[in-house]
């Protein structure tokens, strides 16, 4: 692949369709049962158990801000890992389904605008007009920075679990 | 063409510390009074001369030069010209320490300083100085890193003509500036005049010379020395004297300077430091930061083989029945299956024994520094070691170092009496500390025993209620009283020395052992000596935990902290003021924690009457756990939560269970703190009461 050109992996969130870079994508797995972890997020479902590795699962949803639904044999966990100081970490995305991978040229991927969507502004990291459609590109690193995907925003959570 | 010595770096530090190691015992064994092993001189001697072997190939010049002064000194005692001396014995045991610091310097990527080998090379240098004979050279060229002080400095001023054929026979002359360079500070001016026009010039043919000024301390001979291989190849000429000329600068243009015909000179100035050591440091920490090694005896290895072997047997056989299975097999499938759970067990065994060390590396610490201690202080101690071979695994060895130092020092500074006292106490001059170690059940048990006074329960009661540690302690059994002298603020020397008696020690050796999901106990005698039992869990992967359930989640309690498991009795349960339930067990009021409020989960029942509570003790203090049901008791795999997310409070982590589900680890000590008051004292005043 060349380096002025990225394929990214799309999904679909409440009728709004999201890439991530393919490259961080580790699989693509249905919904399975999770091990619910004490005091954390709504959005943080829990943990699961992916080949020996303890894998936090994360509804991307809930995670924007938008209310979560329920979970049935077509749910989708995306598997995104990356390095990020030298250990590699894997975070599983509960989406409502995945949509198709586009390669697009890294000149056509647009700074996005800072309106029009509900999702919080810190993951994005562009906007790119596919086949007409608007999709928005999300910042696999940092959806997979333990800091960012669940710290920064805990305090945004209307209301966190009671502890 | 350049192998990059980087990759073996590692190696060459591990090394050089085993060799510091090999050279730290050899010195400590030695009795300069008498007739010393010549073998003890010869080991010593060799590590050094490895060392310094190594560090040479690897460009460590501080390093090579040092210990060139310690085999130099060596030699002279091999050859016995010189004598071992108590203090040839200390310097040497110094620059052990001095080295290693230089290693850990290195490792970290740092700049060596020379804060303390200067003292010792002054002692080296003055020792040799009384055999002046062979000392001159050698004095000259630790000089380098010494500092500059004692000896004048010479201004060399070199030309170097070569012969235009110099290249053909393989010399390469950056090479020999570069040896240059070592020495001091230097520069260097090409003079290219004799280049050609850029059609005449061939490529194995030089036409520059040089003229280079090197103000150093090192004689003529040795640079000499670097000239040796070309001194027949051409015109050099060495001179002493106050440099001259200052060459018209000219930009740097680096080391292929034969196309550059314009500029007349090329000035080549250099410091120590150049831009492509500091771009190579960069590159390999992040290496360096990852690689930890370990060394595994060739039969533990050939033993793994030998079990992955009968693996993938029994693999094939299990495979081969899949393939076209009936029930007429079941009978063959059961037992290829409990093959197959035998191989894992046999191979879980094994994997974790790789990682396990022997012991020996935590106690080889202790003869050199009871040997520094008991001359510091003046009590003779003899050590004594057992059980050097239990074998331990490694991340707790590395935990437990310091811990135990610091009980062996309190043995020497509190426990061991001073030689009048002794002899007043009719016992023999020389004081005795064993270290001890050996397995039991599942945990290896590490021994601190001392023949000194002993601990005075009495003492101790009156200090802890001095330092208001308790209110009484007239109800508390001996033990109960021993175990105050770990509450953080204790400390019973009347004295405070620099080995021990700040009172900020105990306390932690206690956290630190606790933390490794150990325990400490003390057995004393007043007038006889103590003893410190430390017990450690053989390994932090694995752990037997009880698995319990409440509501739809399963969770595990590590075995090493349950107490007991109980049905409640109603009449037993007193609330108090707060939220704080108290259940009376026997004569201990213990607070209960009911699991499903502190995580937040629907349990199958919140009524406290005839539930099931488990009864965990840690820190000091016992809680109930109120849990819904007890599921089996087993050997479960510790996986952290950190490493894909974050430390979750009342969770020391999670394992994977047979079913493939998560469970989580309950922290025993986490929920304690976290739920009981901070009063650490509690139970002991409850108890009192």
């Amino acid at each position: 692949m060349s380096d002025t050109s990225h394929e990214y992996l799309t999904f679909l969130l409440d009728n709004e369709e999201f890439g991530v870079d393919i490259l961080c994508v580790q699989e693509i797995m249905v919904w399975s049962p999770v091990t619910e972890l004490p005091g954390t997020p709504d959005y943080l479902k829990g943990v699961i158990n992916l080949r020996g590795v303890i894998v936090p699962i994360v509804d991307m949803r809930q995670r924007f801000g938008a209310d979560g639904v329920d979970y049935d044999a077509t749910t989708v966990v995306i598997v995104l890992r990356a390095k990020r100081e030298n250990k590699s970490i894997v975070v599983g995305l509960v989406v409502d389904a995945v949509s198709d991978v586009y390669k697009v040229e890294n000149h056509d991927v647009k700074q996005a605008p800072d309106f029009g969507t509900h999702i919080n502004n810190q993951f994005l990291s562009g906007m790119a007009t596919v086949d007409g459609k608007i999709v928005i590109i999300l910042d696999a690193k940092k959806l997979l920075s333990v800091d960012e995907l669940y710290q920064v925003t805990m305090s945004a959570i209307p209301q966190p679990l009671a502890s | 063409m350049s192998i990059d010595l980087e990759q073996f770096h590692q190696v060459f530090f591990e090394e050089s510390l085993e060799n510091l190691d090999v050279v730290e015992q050899a010195l400590v064994e030695v009795d300069v009074d008498s007739d010393i092993d010549s073998e003890v001189i010869n080991t010593i001697f060799r590590a050094a001369h490895s060392i310094k072997g190594g560090s040479g190939t690897f460009g460590f010049t501080e390093v090579t030069e040092f210990t060139h002064l310690m085999e130099t000194l060596l030699d002279e005692v091999r050859d016995g010209v010189r004598p071992l001396t108590q203090e040839l014995v200390d310097a040497l045991l110094k620059s052990c320490d001095c080295l290693r610091h230089w290693f850990d310097c290195l490792q970290a990527k740092q700049d060596l300083s020379d804060e303390q080998s200067k003292p010792l090379v002054v002692i080296f240098e003055n020792m040799l100085n009384k055999n002046s004979a062979l000392a001159s050279t050698e004095v000259n060229v630790s000089k380098t890193t010494a500092g500059t002080d004692h000896v004048p400095l010479h201004h060399w001023q070199i030309t170097f003509i070569p012969h235009s054929e110099i290249l053909l026979s393989g010399n390469e002359p950056i090479r020999l500036f570069r040896q240059l360079e070592q020495m001091g500070e230097y520069k260097v001016i090409a003079d290219i005049s004799g280049v050609e026009d850029i059609d005449q010039l061939t490529v194995d043919e030089c036409f520059i010379s040089w003229n280079i000024e090197l103000v150093t301390t090192t004689g003529k001979e040795d640079i000499v020395e670097i000239f040796e291989w070309v001194i027949d190849e051409c015109t050099l000429t060495i001179t002493d004297n106050i440099p001259t000329v200052e060459a018209n600068n000219v930009p740097e243009i680096g080391r292929e300077m034969i196309a550059e015909k314009s500029g007349a000179i090329v000035e080549e100035a250099k410091k120590p430091k150049t831009k492509i050591e500091i771009a190579q440091k960069t590159k390999t920490i992040a290496a360096s930061s990852a690689a930890s090694s370990i060394r595994v005896g060739i039969d533990k290895v050939d033993n793994l083989i030998n079990l992955v072997g009968e693996l993938v047997i029994t693999q094939s056989m299990l495979s081969e029945l899949g393939n076209n299975f009936d029930m007429s097999k079941i009978e063959r499938l059961s037992s290829g299956l409990d093959q197959l759970l035998q191989n894992t067990k046999e191979l879980q065994e094994n994997v974790m024994r790789i990682r396990m060390l022997p012991i020996s590396f935590a106690f080889n610490r202790f003869p050199r520094m009871i040997r520094d201690l008991s001359v510091k202080i003046g009590k003779k101690v003899d050590l004594q070691i057992n059980g050097e071979h239990t074998e331990l695994d490694k991340t707790v060895m590395e935990k437990i170092g310091d811990p135990l130092v610091h009980l062996v020092r309190n043995a020497i500074d509190h426990g061991i009496e001073s030689v009048e006292e002794r002899v007043a106490a009719n016992k023999p001059e020389m004081g005795v500390i064993k270290l001890d170690a050996y397995h039991q059940g599942g945990n290896i048990v590490i021994e601190i025993v001392d023949d000194g006074k002993g601990i005075d329960a009495n003492i101790i009661g009156q200090k802890a209620i001095e330092k208001g540690i308790v209110d009484d302690v007239s109800k508390l059994s001996d033990g109960q009283i021993y175990d105050l002298i770990f509450e953080p603020g204790f400390s019973t020397a009347a004295e405070i020395s620099d080995i021990s008696g700040r009172g900020v020690g105990m306390d932690v050796v206690r956290r630190n052992i606790t933390s490794l999901g150990g325990r400490i106990d003390i057995e004393s005698e007043v007038g006889k000596g103590s003893i410190f039992r430390v017990h450690l869990p053989l390994t932090l992967a694995i752990l037997d935990g009880q698995l319990v359930r409440v509501g739809s989640e399963v969770f595990i309690i590590p075995l090493i902290s349950i107490v007991e498991s109980l049905q409640i009795k109603a009449e037993l349960v007193n609330k108090v003021s707060g939220n704080m339930i108290l259940y009376r067990l026997r004569e201990d009021n213990v607070p209960i924690i009911p699991i499903y409020k502190e995580f937040n989960i629907e349990a199958d029942n919140t009524e406290l009457d005839s539930a099931l509570l488990v009864v965990v003790e840690g820190d000091g203090r016992k809680v109930g756990l109120l849990v819904d049901d007890l599921l089996a008791q087993q050997q479960v795999v510790i996986k952290s939560l950190e490493s894909n997310y974050k430390r979750i409070e009342g969770i020391s982590g999670a394992t994977i269970l047979g079913d493939g589900s998560v469970a989580l680890i309950l922290d025993i000590l986490g929920l304690i703190t976290q739920t009981t008051p901070k009063k650490s004292h509690s139970n002991r005043s409850m108890k009192a009461a």
